[in-house]
């Protein structure tokens, strides 16, 4: 937490590298949903919202915001050529019937093995996981957006997750404003460095065992 | 074939507060404020009905849709989604004057569907592995594990709609749908506040949404209070 605005839009604009035409996407309220702003070729994709939307569009321009017309956090927005509407019972039945590519969520702890946990801090913060384990658990790539530690420098990737999970063994992918990271098999692997931190400062970040890929690049 | 004075559902903000009561389970239709029945969730306030147990996609914002109620210290149980928009409801929930009984959406949504539907319940395997399965019966079919979740009905269901004819058919606008239709099925007693009421056979039988058998009474709003959702936000 705590990141400036530069390092969200970072993270923001690396995740919108993992989506291509003809996907269907869900983004999460917070960094998650800045990257609608970075996709390159937005055409065919296909943006779904919780509240009823598979072909969200841009935040409209201001005074031309419809009140009954909003994304999943309640800010107005716009819809594509080709939009439907429906209810919410459709829209989590799309989801568990396996039709999204891409969920791109926050998170507060992932785990070496992929466990996410972002919905409840027991006896201090529930605000309950709204649709969360829905999409972590049924969408083909789940990507996790997050800041690499907490605000008091703790890692939140973690061998184990201490909070209660959102999803077991559910992360793809994890970016941070210091590292890409995915989520292999056999652990995690180091696959990107992002400017201006080194390999060393990511492992001293991270509270569980990163394999350095050979090939790890650099983000400017 | 018309639809006569006898057989027409609508009704005054004023008749329908007799079917308010303390204790009833109540279900309320809208996403995040966007999609409730302002008009009747203040008649509800008025008529002063408490220890309600409400069923809802989330609670709403403090003072938008059914958050007023939970405000208001009318809900005694919360059946929902999540609450993170509703600080009162989060302070209720930690001082122990309000139950708070959390479903992933997708299933929520689907269980209210199925009370809808006559239903006994659903199969569902989101959330296993998660404190989610705590105490859920489980059942095996074709060899996957799932969840079985009860239907949900209600006492009374309250639902927004952009138009709803005299027999209650009813037509939503865009995300202010959300799962009005659902929680309109499910309600022993279905209320709906229409923005428009037309006439019987204006609207097309092609684009009803809920089709007027599951609905009891129509009244006019009065209006709605929920564009401050994103207004006030924007402003902070």
């Amino acid at each position: 937490m705590g990141m400036g605005k530069e390092e969200r839009q970072l993270i923001a604009k690396r995740a919108a590298k993992e989506i291509s035409s003809g996907m269907m996407v869900n983004l999460g309220i917070g960094i998650p949903t800045l990257v609608a702003d970075f996709i390159h070729d937005s055409s065919g994709v296909m943006f779904h919202t919780e509240n009823g939307i598979l072909g969200m569009g841009p935040s409209p321009e201001q005074g031309k915001e419809d009140g009954n017309l909003s994304n999943a956090g309640g800010y107005p927005c716009s819809i594509v050529p080709g939009a439907s509407f429906f209810d919410s019972a459709t829209a989590f039945g799309m989801i568990r019937r396996g039709y999204l590519d891409i969920t791109i969520l926050g998170a507060l702890e992932v785990s070496e093995k992929g466990d996410i946990a972002n919905w409840i801090v027991p006896g201090k913060r529930v605000p309950g996981m709204g649709g969360a384990i829905d999409l972590a658990q049924k969408a083909k790539k789940v990507i996790v957006l997050m800041s690499h530690t907490t605000k008091g420098g703790s890692p939140k990737i973690v061998k184990e997750c201490s909070l209660p999970l959102t999803v077991k063994e559910g992360a793809h992918l994890i970016i941070t404003e210091m590292a890409v990271i995915e989520v292999k098999q056999d652990g995690l692997e180091l696959i990107e460095v992002m400017h201006p931190y080194k390999v060393e400062d990511v492992i001293k970040n991270t509270g569980a065992t990163l394999k350095v890929s050979d090939r790890v690049l650099v983000n400017k | 074939m018309t639809v006569d004075k006898k057989v027409s559902k609508v009704t005054s903000l004023k008749d329908v507060k007799k079917y308010f009561s303390d204790g009833m389970t109540l279900m309320c239709g809208g996403f995040g404020g966007v999609g409730s029945p302002p008009s009747i969730i203040n008649s509800i306030l008025e008529q002063g009905a408490a220890n309600i147990t409400l069923i809802c996609n989330d609670a709403g914002f403090p003072w938008i849709g059914p958050g007023k109620l939970v405000t208001e210290k009318r809900i005694k149980k919360l059946l929902a989604s999540h609450i993170g928009s509703n600080p009162e409801a989060g302070k209720q929930m930690h001082e122990k004057e309000l139950e708070v009984v959390f479903y992933p959406q997708g299933t929520l949504a689907e269980k209210i569907r199925a009370g809808g539907m006559g239903l006994g319940g659903i199969l569902v395997d989101v959330g296993l592995g998660t404190i989610v399965e705590e105490g859920k019966e489980k059942t095996t079919v074709n060899g996957s594990e799932f969840m079985i979740e009860p239907a949900l009905t209600a006492d009374v269901s309250i639902v927004y709609a952009k138009k709803a004819d005299p027999y209650g058919n009813l037509v939503y606008d865009q995300t202010a749908r959300n799962t009005n239709p659902l929680v309109a099925m499910a309600g022993d007693i279905t209320i709906v506040e229409a923005e428009e009421i037309v006439g019987i056979g204006e609207l097309d039988p092609e684009e009803i949404v809920t089709p007027g058998v599951y609905v009891d009474h129509i009244v006019q709003s009065e209006g709605v209070d929920w564009k401050w959702v994103w207004e006030k936000r924007k402003d902070n």
